[in-house]
C-alpha cells in the first residue's frame, strides 16, 4: 500500500525549513511489517499562531515543531493540539534540549525530539521511526473499530433472535386473554403448543450462547479424557431418537469400535448433537442420516450424510457465521438458534480439526467433522477474530 | 360495517404472521398474508392492498424498510405500519432522523412487537379512516 502522509514543520528559521522540506521531498520510507511505503508532502509554518492557522484547514499526520517561536511557543502549539484531540504527532525541535523542556513536552504529548542541528539522515531516521507510529496506531485503531462493529452486529441481531419467541408468544397470550378466536378452549390449542414451541427454541438459544461463550472465554472447564466416540454418537442418535421418529428419519450408524479420542466428552457430545439434530431437522419427511466414525490413525473422522433439502454453494458460503442461518421458503419453519455450527468449528478447531461440508440442493448436505488425536500436534488455525459476548 | 378492506400483512416469523392475521381477521379485514419480504413482493404484483402491516428485520435487516418503500412507489395513497422487536432492546432507535430519510422510508407508524390488539386496532381505523 501507498500513502501519503501531509508533514508541516514550523520553525521561524526560513533555512530550517527548506532544509527539512528538501531532505524529505524525495523521501520515501518502506514498512516492512505491514507492506506500507510512505512518501510525504511537507507544508512549512513561520510561526505557532501561522502553523494553527494552518491546522484549521488542513490537519497534518506530523508535526516538527520548533520549540522557541516568536509568537506563542511551540509548548502552546502542542497544548492547542492536545486539547483538540487532532490525531497528529508531534516531533519536538530543540536547540535546547533540557531535561525539564523535555519532561514538560512529553507531558503534553510530544512523540519525539530532534535536537537541533541535525543532518538529513537524523531528520530521516526520527520521521520513519514517527511514520511507523502513526500508521501502526492507526491500523490498529481501524482494526478496533471493526471488532466494535461486528460485536454491535451481534449483540443487534441476538438481540432480535432473544426476542421474537418473546414476542410470539407475547402476541399469543393476547389472543387469548382477548379471547379472541371464541370461549372453546380447544381453539386455543395452536397457540398454546406453539408457544410452548418458540419457548424451547428460545431456551435452545441460551443454552448455545452459553456454551459458544465458555468456548470463546477459554472457561469452559475441559476435562480431557479418553473418550469412546462410537458411544456419543449412539447416545446422541437415541436423544434425537423422538425428533426423527416424528420426521419419520431413519438414523444409520457405521463406526469403527475403536475409536478413541483423548477429549472433553462434553465437548464431542455437542458436536454430535449439532450434526446429529441438523441432520434430522433439514432433512425431508421420510428421509434418511447416515453416520460414520473412523479411525485414521492420527484423526477421527466423522462424517454425517443427510437427504435434505441441502444448500446452494452460496449458502454454504455463509454457513459457518453467527446467526446466518439460511433464510428461503425450505427452512422457514425449522427451529434453529443459529449458533450451531458456529459451536461446531470452534469446538472442532480445539482438537486441531476442520469441518467440511458438501452440499446439493434438494438432496442432501454431508458435514465432515476432523479432530486429531493430539490436538497439541496438528496446527491449530483460528482465522476468525473471537467474538466476545 | 363496511370492513371488506384487504390488508397486506408480510413476517418471516409465522408465529407473528398467525398474530396479525388473527386479529385483523376478527375485525372483518380481508387479510393477504406474506412469509418475508420474497413472498411480500410477490403479493403486490397481484393485488392493491388498502394497508400493509410489515416486519421490519426479514431476509434482510433492512427488508420493511425496502418493502415500504416499494409500497409507497407504487400505491402512494396505502398506508404503511411497520412492526419491529429490536427497537427497544439493542437501543437502536429506528425513527428517521432527517426529512429524507423519513420521505425515504415513509411508513405512517412504527409499532413495537408483539404489536397489542387495541393498539394496532386504533391504529389501521385511525390510517383507514
Amino acid at each position: 500500500m501507498n500513502e501519503t502522509l501531509h508533514l508541516l514543520v514550523v520553525d521561524d528559521e526560513l533555512g530550517m525549513r527548506v532544509s527539512v522540506e528538501r531532505a524529505l521531498r524525495h523521501y520515501s520510507t518502506h514498512l516492512p511489517e505491514i507492506q506500507h511505503d510512505v512518501d510525504f508532502r511537507v507544508s512549512q509554518a513561520e510561526s505557532g499562531e501561522a502553523a494553527l492557522a494552518l491546522i484549521e484547514t488542513d490537519v497534518p499526520d506530523i508535526i516538527l515543531l520548533d520549540y522557541k517561536l516568536p509568537g506563542i511557543s511551540g509548548l502552546d502549539v502542542l497544548q492547542t493540539l492536545k486539547e483538540r484531540k487532532l490525531d497528529v504527532l508531534v516531533v519536538m525541535i530543540t536547540a535546547y534540549a533540557s531535561l525539564e523542556t523535555a519532561v514538560q513536552a512529553t507531558k503534553t504529548g510530544a512523540f519525539d525530539f530532534l535536537a537541533k542541528p541535525f543532518t538529513p539522515e537524523e531528520l530521516r531516521a526520527t520521521v520513519h521511526k514517527t511514520t511507523k507510529h502513526c500508521i501502526v496506531q492507526r491500523q490498529a485503531a481501524k482494526l478496533a473499530e471493526e471488532r466494535r462493529q461486528i460485536r454491535f452486529e451481534f449483540l443487534s441481531v441476538l438481540a432480535h433472535e432473544l426476542k421474537s419467541p418473546l414476542a410470539a408468544v407475547e402476541g399469543n397470550l393476547f389472543i387469548l386473554r382477548d379471547h379472541l378466536v371464541g370461549d372453546t378452549i380447544g381453539a386455543y390449542d395452536h397457540l398454546v403448543n406453539r408457544s410452548l414451541i418458540r419457548l424451547e427454541g428460545m431456551k435452545k438459544l441460551i443454552f448455545d450462547l452459553l456454551d459458544l461463550t465458555r468456548i470463546e472465554s477459554g472457561q469452559k472447564k475441559r476435562s480431557l479424557a479418553a473418550v469412546d466416540v462410537c458411544a456419543i454418537a449412539r447416545q446422541s442418535i437415541e436423544t434425537h431418537g423422538a425428533l426423527a421418529a416424528e420426521k419419520h428419519v431413519t438414523v444409520f450408524f457405521d463406526g469403527d469400535q475403536a475409536a478413541q479420542l483423548n477429549a472433553d466428552a462434553g465437548e464431542i457430545e455437542i458436536i454430535f448433537n449439532n450434526l446429529v439434530s441438523n441432520a434430522v431437522k433439514y432433512n425431508k419427511d421420510g428421509g434418511s442420516v447416515a453416520i460414520s466414525v473412523r479411525d485414521q490413525g492420527q484423526v477421527i473422522v466423522i462424517a454425517v450424510k443427510d437427504t435434505g433439502i441441502g444448500m446452494a454453494p452460496e449458502e454454504v458460503a455463509r454457513l459457518f457465521g453467527e446467526f446466518t442461518r439460511i433464510k428461503n421458503a425450505k427452512t422457514m419453519n425449522i427451529l434453529g438458534s443459529g449458533l450451531g455450527l458456529s459451536i461446531l468449528k470452534r469446538l472442532s478447531h480445539l482438537y486441531g480439526g476442520q469441518v467440511q461440508v458438501e452440499s446439493v440442493p434438494d438432496e442432501g448436505s454431508t458435514f465432515t467433522v476432523t479432530l486429531h488425536k493430539e490436538p497439541s500436534l496438528a496446527a491449530t488455525g483460528n482465522e476468525s477474530a473471537p467474538i466476545q459476548v | 360495517m363496511t370492513m371488506s378492506k384487504k390488508i397486506l400483512v408480510v413476517d418471516d416469523d409465522i408465529d407473528q404472521l398467525d398474530h396479525v392475521s388473527l386479529i385483523l381477521k376478527a375485525d372483518g379485514y380481508e387479510v393477504i398474508r406474506a412469509q418475508g419480504q420474497m413472498e411480500g413482493e410477490e403479493a403486490l404484483l397481484s393485488t392493491i392492498p388498502d394497508m400493509a402491516i410489515l416486519d421490519l428485520m426479514m431476509e434482510n435487516m433492512d427488508s420493511g424498510f425496502v418493502l415500504c418503500h416499494q409500497i409507497k412507489k407504487l400505491y402512494p395513497g396505502t398506508p404503511v405500519i411497520l412492526l419491529t422487536a429490536v427497537k427497544s432492546a439493542t437501543g437502536v432507535d429506528f425513527s428517521p432522523k432527517t426529512s429524507g430519510a423519513a420521505n425515504w422510508i415513509n411508513a405512517d407508524i412504527l409499532l413495537d412487537k408483539p404489536v397489542r390488539p387495541e393498539q394496532l386496532r386504533n391504529e389501521i381505523k385511525r390510517l383507514l379512516a
